[in-house]
């Protein structure tokens, strides 16, 4: 099974980083672009459980260590079964 | 007094640490390696700076999972002094041992250069040989030095009287310019509510000799002592009625 986890920043939290790559992208000409918020990604290959199973450890997982809860938040899918 | 400079992989600023204890304040020190489970009886643990894993995932993240944490945990909670410096601050965030979290610098650039931070209050275990309002010249080298923390636990925090040290110019102002990494509240240093663990940027490692521009430093490794050596006496923090 694999799972797929996108972590981002709270959107109370500043990111600059992500700004800094919507000037970029202004720079380029591409002035449509509004907003950027960038974050963290991470594809996770676990041994065969049931989907209840796996949601328990993948938030647990997240809670511990993926993400800090201070300033990120997370969600997560199921890629491939 | 016995302190113990724990070592992470990657740790970089553990030698600093140990040279200014042993050799400039002259004290016994010791290293203590991450896997370690024995604190040797220290009266005081430095969490030094550096780029623990690699900073991988985010910085101090991976190090808070080293064996020797469960034991730092165990000495935080019985009240023992736990300064961390740079990365050892990151550390203490992560492990949930000081309020707060760490965001990349405002500027976006690894910042290596003296900064000036004022003490905020010197009734504690790491700044009592301070004066209040004195102004430190001490470096900074970080790229995640943003300090962060929602505005309920920074109004705690000022409540608490738990920020130490805030960025300032060189005259003790607080100015946009000075506050160079974007901090909230302009914090460089804080302790958590019990006032036995410090965690700051600013490296007093580096600014301990005369030879290296500043010995300002002095003044928290000095107050350490002082504490430790019952010849400051510390009025405790006002009471807490919120927890974070």
């Amino acid at each position: 099974m694999k799972v797929r986890i996108i972590v981002r920043f709270k959107d109370t939290v500043l990111d600059p980083q992500g700004q800094a790559v919507r000037n970029a992208l202004h720079t380029l000409g591409y002035t449509s672009v509004k907003d950027v918020r960038q974050g963290k990604f991470f594809e996770i290959e676990l041994n065969k459980i049931d989907p209840g199973q796996a949601e328990k450890i993948v938030q647990e997982m997240a809670d511990k260590v993926l993400a800090n809860p201070i300033i990120e938040k997370y969600n997560w899918e199921i890629i491939e079964a | 007094m016995k302190f113990g400079v724990v070592v992470f992989p990657g740790s970089n600023c553990d030698y600093d640490a140990y040279h200014v204890l042993k050799n400039v304040i002259s004290q016994e020190t010791v290293f203590l390696w991450h896997k370690d489970r024995d604190l040797q009886n220290v009266d005081c643990l430095v969490l030094p700076g550096g780029f623990s894993y690699g900073d991988y995932l985010r910085s101090g993240a991976i190090a808070r999972f080293s064996p020797i944490m469960s034991e730092v945990k165990k000495f935080a909670a019985t009240g023992g002094l736990i300064i961390g410096i740079c990365n050892g601050f990151q550390i203490l965030l992560e492990a949930g041992l000081l309020p707060g979290a760490m965001l990349r610098n405002k500027n976006l650039k690894f910042l290596c250069q003296h900064v000036w931070v004022k003490i905020e209050n010197n009734q504690t275990a790491f700044s009592n040989s301070g004066q209040m309002g004195q102004v430190l010249k001490i470096p900074i080298a970080h790229f995640d030095g943003n300090y962060y923390a929602p505005p309920r636990v920074l109004a705690e925090l000022e409540k608490n009287k738990q920020i130490v040290f805030r960025y300032c110019n060189e005259n003790g102002n607080l100015t946009e310019e000075a506050n160079v990494n974007g901090s909230a509240n302009h914090i460089a240093g804080l302790i958590n509510r019990e006032g036995n663990i410090l965690g700051m940027m600013p490296h007093p490692e580096r600014a301990s000799e005369k030879i290296l521009g500043s010995e300002d430093g002095k003044v928290i490794f000095n107050s350490i002592i002082n504490y430790l050596e019952k010849k400051a006496v510390i009025s405790p923090l006002p009471s807490l009625i919120e927890t974070f």
